[in-house]
């Protein structure tokens, strides 16, 4: 139990997967520009990361280990993925016309969202148990939402102050990540302690 | 007053400005003698423009109607002398846009007869509506800025069952000393128009609050108010805006005005000093508003004090009055707080005039504006207990949305935000500007609303005219197949 | 070989007929957000955005083919609401420019056609033949559907005046 609990802590806050792994960048530049996108990109993402890992968890031990092909990893991941990926679209779309206006091309783009692949990637590498794997998965998946959130918040305040015209837009916007990766940093005394 | 309790007394909001209010407030009230020409706006006062009711060249009475109320909310405007209409036109208006807006123009035959007038020698006799039409007849509005139609209010008042009158004394604008003179001067009128008042609304008691740097004033009213002992003078202190109602309201009975609700709610109606003796005036004497004190204040003024004018005088003549020491930096009608900044002195003195302040270009500088440093002045200093610097952060940044639900709708406008902050951000300037966009907004709204509906209106009628088009034309068609019908059988039984 | 081709087209199927199943019960017919766009535009069908009418209009931002800024009676107010429902940022200051606007009939050459009345998408404009015409200002959306109607060249758009109650202070220069 207390193994999991660790597991979760360092999955979701010491390895964040954006801020120290550095997945799933495009997202996180391309949606924060207000709290309730991101919160909602974090929704969807928290979603397909944690169905698609369980299914390729799955795929990992009953199919590729079975049969010895591991060499078609990448490849029925992303199958896997892309159609969890399909399913989160139609579901949004029917739920919240307007979070899926919003979202736009990331919503189809969360099909290469490293983050995804990178999660299901290192679950195998991990080689977890089906629960340890789910939870490895939501746990990354909440790290992800959570930063994307914070970082939407800091977008947000970002945008009402005065920013010198030279570093307006994306050159403040990338200070303020790189600030906000200094602060996740703190998180790693977690391990050593 | 001891230390201590002056601090537990003294309010947690806004500020303390150098009131500069003497030796303005100490010279003796002085009378213009009325000027050639005078220009009454018909729209002086909060509500719907009056309709004018003379014509030019016609001869007019002091006290004479030129315009009467139009709608619910509106007040009529009365001849402030004896003369002869000379146009009806337009005048700059007191409005820092320097827009006209229209007026009746009046020139003084300098006999300043008095029309006939209607005294009510015992108005406690009087019905309190019959008091309130006297007044809204009067053309009373509050005289403290505001100018909201005294009767309305008197209706409200007792439709609602207030049981206190908070009579403001406050004035707690630096400069302006018009409030202050009239009770040194008018005590008498005061109090006597302040238990008119208590009357019509049905009151049981009047609660002067007059901020404790007047104690000429407080001297006055206490000495006024001795015979009557439900007019009681409550001394607050001095501290702006303690002349705004919903801060003298608080200080005086501790009822905090909900946001979206009126004074009356709470149990209470605010009526200025200067609104009183006009009802004192109005009831008593049964003449009609058509003067008032003003104060004439600022450093490039020669001779500072109150001054007892008529309304339509223009600005510049009241300057000339007092002299000029230098040409004029910026003029202010109002306080330096929230008055209203004039582009050019040739605009008429109206009813909601207070004062009319000419800065010096010390007096007038406004320092550059920097980035804010977030310090928190401003929420300390505003006294509805708002965040002006997150209000005109996202106002700058065009989210006007985001600065309503930050509030913006219970901005007073007092400047006490701006007059504190260090980096001299002209904080009231960025939420006028967003109320007007507001609503700006709101009128095209509605607009674009009342577009559709006709637009469906107009869509309904084609289908309509079409339908009844087709309906007319089968209806023809049928009566020309039965007449053919008709002809044939006729046709068919001739030859038998 | 056979094993792994076998089992990518088995997987394939299973997951193609999972999102099959699925695309059928969260079908969603037509799209929500044209009608909440529709509701925002004036509805006078004045088809100045170019489009036919403001349902198309409304297709048309839906799908991202047409700007927030294509409603030119809307103005800013339209524009801002559009961009906030679609979740886009628009540069509002090319919108600003003219402010709202209303048509005016020059009535020394008015010959008293009738052509502008019947083009009026809200009967902004009465008159009769032979008649001079005027405009109704509280009905006019200064959408110029009538100004290319006329054979006399007697309408035109001028802008709203601005009056004491419609006057708006200007934003502060930033420091």
């Amino acid at each position: 139990m207390k193994d999991f609990v660790l597991m979760m802590i360092g999955a979701a806050l010491v390895n964040n997967v954006i801020l120290a792994r550095f997945l799933g960048l495009c997202s996180f530049m391309g949606v924060t520009t207000r709290i309730d996108t991101a919160a909602g990109m974090g929704l969807a993402t928290t979603f397909v990361i944690t169905v698609s890992s369980m299914a390729d968890w799955a795929v990992q031990h009953y199919l590729l280990d079975a049969y010895g092909l591991g060499y078609l990893r990448t490849v029925t991941f992303i199958l896997v993925i892309a159609s969890a990926v399909q399913f989160t679209e139609m579901t949004i779309k029917k739920v919240s016309p307007t979070l899926f206006q919003m979202l736009g091309i990331y919503l189809p783009l969360i099909t290469t969202n490293c983050a995804v692949l990178g999660v299901a990637l290192l679950l195998v590498e991990g080689h977890l148990s089906f629960i340890g794997a789910t939870l490895f998965a939501f746990a990354s998946s909440l790290g992800y939402s959570l930063v994307m959130v914070i970082f939407a918040g800091l977008r947000e305040r970002l945008a009402l102050v005065q920013v010198p015209r030279l570093f307006a837009g994306p050159p403040i916007a990338f200070i303020v990540a790189s600030l906000l990766a200094m602060a996740f940093m703190g998180f790693s005394g977690i391990s050593t302690g | 007053m001891g230390f201590f309790e002056r601090i537990f007394r003294e309010p947690r909001w806004g500020v303390h400005p150098d009131n500069h209010k003497r030796p303005a407030a100490d010279a003796p009230l002085r009378v213009l003698p009325p000027p050639a020409r005078l220009y009454l706006p018909l729209h002086q006062h909060v509500g719907g423009a009056a309709r004018p009711v003379v014509l030019v060249g016609q001869k007019v009475l002091k006290g004479q109607l030129l315009a009467e109320a139009q709608g619910n909310i509106s007040a009529p405007i009365h001849a402030p002398v004896s003369g002869t209409v000379a146009a009806i036109g337009e005048v700059t208006a007191p409005h820092p846009s320097g827009l006209g807006f229209a007026a009746i123009s009046i020139d003084s035959d300098g006999e300043g007869r008095w029309i006939e007038t209607e005294p009510a020698l015992d108005p406690f006799a009087l019905a309190p509506e019959e008091i309130a039409r006297r007044t809204a007849a009067a053309g009373v509005v509050g005289l403290g800025g505001a100018t909201f139609p005294a009767a309305v209010k008197f209706a409200l008042g007792k439709r609602l069952a207030v049981s206190t009158l908070i009579v403001n004394g406050g004035e707690c604008e630096p400069y302006l000393s018009s409030d202050d003179r009239i009770m040194r001067d008018h005590a008498d009128q005061v109090v006597d128009g302040a238990r008119i008042v208590m009357h019509a609304i049905g009151a049981r008691e009047a609660l002067v609050g007059i901020e404790d740097n007047k104690p000429e004033a407080i001297a006055a009213m206490q000495k006024a108010a001795a015979a009557y002992p439900e007019v009681k003078i409550r001394p607050v202190p001095a501290r702006y805006p303690m002349g705004s109602d919903k801060q003298l309201i608080q200080t005086l009975t501790g009822k905090e005005v909900p946001a979206d609700a009126r004074a009356a709610e709470v149990g209470v109606l605010v009526h200025n000093v200067s609104t009183c003796a006009a009802v004192h005036q109005a009831i008593r004497l049964g003449r009609p508003l058509v003067e008032r004190i003003v104060t004439i204040n600022g450093g490039a003024v020669a001779r500072p004090g109150n001054i007892f004018a008529p309304l339509g005088t223009l600005a510049d003549e009241l300057l000339a009055f007092c002299g000029l020491k230098e040409t004029p930096a910026r003029l202010i009608l109002g306080g330096p707080m929230m008055g209203t900044p004039l582009l050019h002195g040739k605009v008429p003195l109206v009813k909601g005039a207070s004062g009319i302040l000419a800065f010096d270009a010390r007096e007038a500088a406004v320092p550059k504006a920097g980035p804010c440093i977030r310090c928190g002045s401003c929420t300390q200093a505003c006294p509805m207990g708002l965040l002006p610097l997150e209000m005109a952060a996202r106002i700058r940044a065009g989210d006007l949305d985001g600065a309503v639900d930050f509030a913006l709708s219970d901005c007073i406008a007092c400047g006490c935000c701006a007059y504190v902050c260090p980096s001299h951000i002209p904080l009231v300037q960025y939420f006028s500007h967003a109320k007007g966009e507001l609503a700006a907004r709101e009128r095209a709204r509605l607009r674009t609303e009342a577009a559709k509906r006709l637009a469906e209106a107009r869509l309904a009628r084609l289908a309509r005219e079409s339908r009844e088009k087709a309906a007319a034309a089968a209806r023809r068609k049928a009566e020309r197949d039965a007449a053919k019908a008709k002809a044939a059988a006729r046709a068919e039984g001739a030859p038998a | 070989m056979l094993i792994a081709i076998g089992s990518l087209a088995l997987m394939g199927l299973a997951l193609g007929a999972v999102l099959g199943t699925a695309a059928r019960y969260l079908a969603v017919e037509g799209n929500a957000i044209e009608a909440e766009l529709k509701d925002m535009l004036p509805g006078s069908q004045c088809g100045q955005c170019g489009y036919v009418g403001c349902a198309q209009a409304a297709a048309a931002l839906a799908k991202g083919e047409a700007a927030p800024t294509l409603c030119p009676p809307g103005g800013k107010a339209v524009a801002e609401a559009l961009a906030a429902k679609l979740g886009v940022k628009v540069d509002l200051s090319a919108v600003a420019d003219n402010g709202p606007q209303l048509a005016l009939v020059a009535e020394e050459i008015c010959i008293g056609c009738c052509r502008c009345l019947k083009a009026c998408p809200t009967d902004a404009i009465v008159g009769a033949a032979k008649q001079i015409h005027n405009v109704i200002r509280e009905a006019c959306t200064g959408c110029a559907a009538c100004v290319d109607r006329c054979p006399t060249a007697a309408m035109s758009l001028v802008p709203v005046p601005v009056s004491l109650q419609h006057w708006v202070w200007p934003k502060p220069a930033p420091a």
